[in-house]
């Protein structure tokens, strides 16, 4: 009887475990229209509307210890934040000076200035789930491509670029986030030389990117190059091909202080985000793509 | 037919458990962050299962909610799965062999399941290729995580417990343990009775 008992045990988790690995192994060669990744759709396209109830009756609860927790951090920032909104009045100046010259030089050479977020059709979104793992940086949103949502969308919380949508269905969407080993993103340094790297996440740490394959700026130039504090802003292509799923100058994030022999040996900067990726309620995704590229032209 | 109810009852109510416990984890706990990290309740709940229900049903069990995480979150398929199989498995193991009975057993339970947990999934990243830097802080990361669960450990694990409890099976070794303790006696006391001898529990 024991025996059996044992038998039957080993037998089961052998068969578990067999199970996981040969979805693991069929999962991981999928192409994203794959029947996983369909069934996986299905079920998020099933469970959305519950989790969106759920979202809604567990807000009080979320809202209490995020206030807790917002009080304490709010206190140890606003030393920092003087500090910021002090070098952001003296660029605000410049910007504003530039925003001018920009748009009369624009006018002459007939160019389309009209570049800002509106342009790209908006849809807001709530955040209704959220992964918990420090390796899966993804958020679900409430909104798919019932709402015009497509996949590559990108995907702006109040101060800056989040992600973008990496599985759609039709009441909701998957967003990887800018900290996810899997995103990156064309990013440019506000500086004199408007330096343009890959920007990626440093795996493991969730309030920092890396700016890499920076052009080190000439040892008598280095005032030129990235300093501490300035804006890194979406360049406005994508890295790994040739389409611009990101519109350029949203803002990203901040240069972080960083060591200059990394900036000159290795090209590499660190990046602090500007939105807060782990307190984002509210999204907005940009649903139009970027005039020009090849995305725009699909229906 | 009430017999056949009553082995219903345990199945059902542990979908219902793991099915919950997902919700809430992805729509308020992932969304609170607390010390710059989420707690995650899915491992704590999993090992509390497995205590609680033993070796073959703590494994099913994470098997399931493992698969359900993956399939909600639009993760690898089989990854939570495959870590949430040992928790639930090995959490079993340790009561069918130790029958541990120490009030704080769920939170050193809780840690190591935590543990595995977040060292599992990144030794299966790392397996399955990591495209970007990957930082020291990551280690940080696990720690901080692990800490916050063991926490949280031992209030799932009484609630798990309040949930599982009433339809669980009687174990007879914990019911000749609860038997021992409370004053009723064991195949040798009875003997003892028999032959006309009081025992301590007895004349108390």
């Amino acid at each position: 009887m024991h025996d059996k008992q044992v038998r039957r045990r080993r037998a089961v988790l052998i068969l578990l475990v067999a199970v996981s690995l040969i979805l693991l192994t069929a999962y991981f060669g999928e192409t994203p229209t794959s029947p996983l990744h369909s069934v996986q759709r299905g079920v998020v396209e099933v469970l959305s509307p519950v989790e969106q109830g759920a979202n809604t009756v567990l807000a009080p609860v979320r809202n209490a210890a995020g206030w807790v927790s917002d009080t304490l951090h709010a206190k140890s920032q606003v030393k920092q934040l003087r500090a910021q909104v002090q070098n952001l009045t003296a660029e605000l100046a410049q910007a504003k000076g530039a925003q001018l010259e920009n748009a009369q030089l624009s006018h002459l050479v007939h160019l389309d200035n009209s570049i800002g977020v509106a342009a790209f059709h908006p849809v807001t979104a709530q955040v209704i789930a959220r992964d918990p793992t420090l390796w899966y940086q993804t958020v679900e949103v409430d909104k798919g491509s019932d709402d015009g949502v497509r996949l590559h969308d990108p995907v702006i919380a109040d101060r800056g670029l989040v992600g973008e949508i990496t599985e759609v269905s039709a009441t909701a969407s998957i967003v990887s986030l800018i900290t996810d080993h899997t995103v990156s993103v064309t990013a440019r340094v506000t500086d004199a030389n408007g330096d343009t790297g890959e920007l990626v996440p440093a795996v493991g740490s969730p309030n920092q990117l890396v700016l890499q394959y920076l052009q080190p700026p000439n040892p008598g130039q280095v005032q030129n190059g990235p300093q501490a504090g300035q804006l890194v802003v979406t360049a406005g292509f994508k890295s790994n091909s040739l389409e611009s799923w990101f519109p350029a100058n949203i803002p990203i994030g901040w240069v972080a202080q960083f060591n200059e022999d990394q900036l000159f040996n290795d090209g590499q900067i660190q990046v602090t985000p500007a939105a807060d990726l782990r307190r984002f309620d509210v999204v907005q995704i940009l649903t139009a793509a970027q005039p020009g590229t090849e995305r725009a032209q699909r229906p | 037919m009430t017999d056949l109810k009553d082995k219903v009852k345990l199945p059902l109510r542990l979908i219902l458990l793991g099915f919950v416990a997902v919700l809430v984890q992805e729509s308020a706990v992932s969304q609170i962050s607390i010390f710059g990290v989420s707690a995650d309740i899915t491992p704590l709940v999993v090992m509390s299962v497995g205590l609680l229900c033993g070796s073959l049903t703590g494994a099913v069990f994470g098997f399931g909610t493992g698969l359900l995480i993956d399939l909600v979150l639009v993760q690898t398929l089989g990854v939570t799965s495959l870590l949430y199989i040992v928790i639930g498995y090995w959490a079993g193991r340790l009561r069918e062999l130790r029958d541990p009975s120490h009030e704080l057993v769920p939170l050193a339970a809780g840690a190591l399941a935590s543990a595995f947990a977040g060292l599992g999934m990144a030794v299966i990243q790392f397996l399955l290729g990591v495209d970007a830097p990957v930082s020291l802080l990551l280690l940080q990361q696990i720690f901080v995580v692990v800490l916050v669960n063991t926490l949280l450990a031992l209030p799932v694990y009484a609630l798990v417990r309040r949930i599982v409890r009433p339809v669980l099976p009687e174990d007879p070794r914990r019911r000749r343990r609860r038997a021992y303790t409370t004053g009723g006696l064991s195949p040798l006391q009875q003997g003892a009775a028999r032959r006309g001898l009081t025992s301590r529990t007895t004349t108390r």
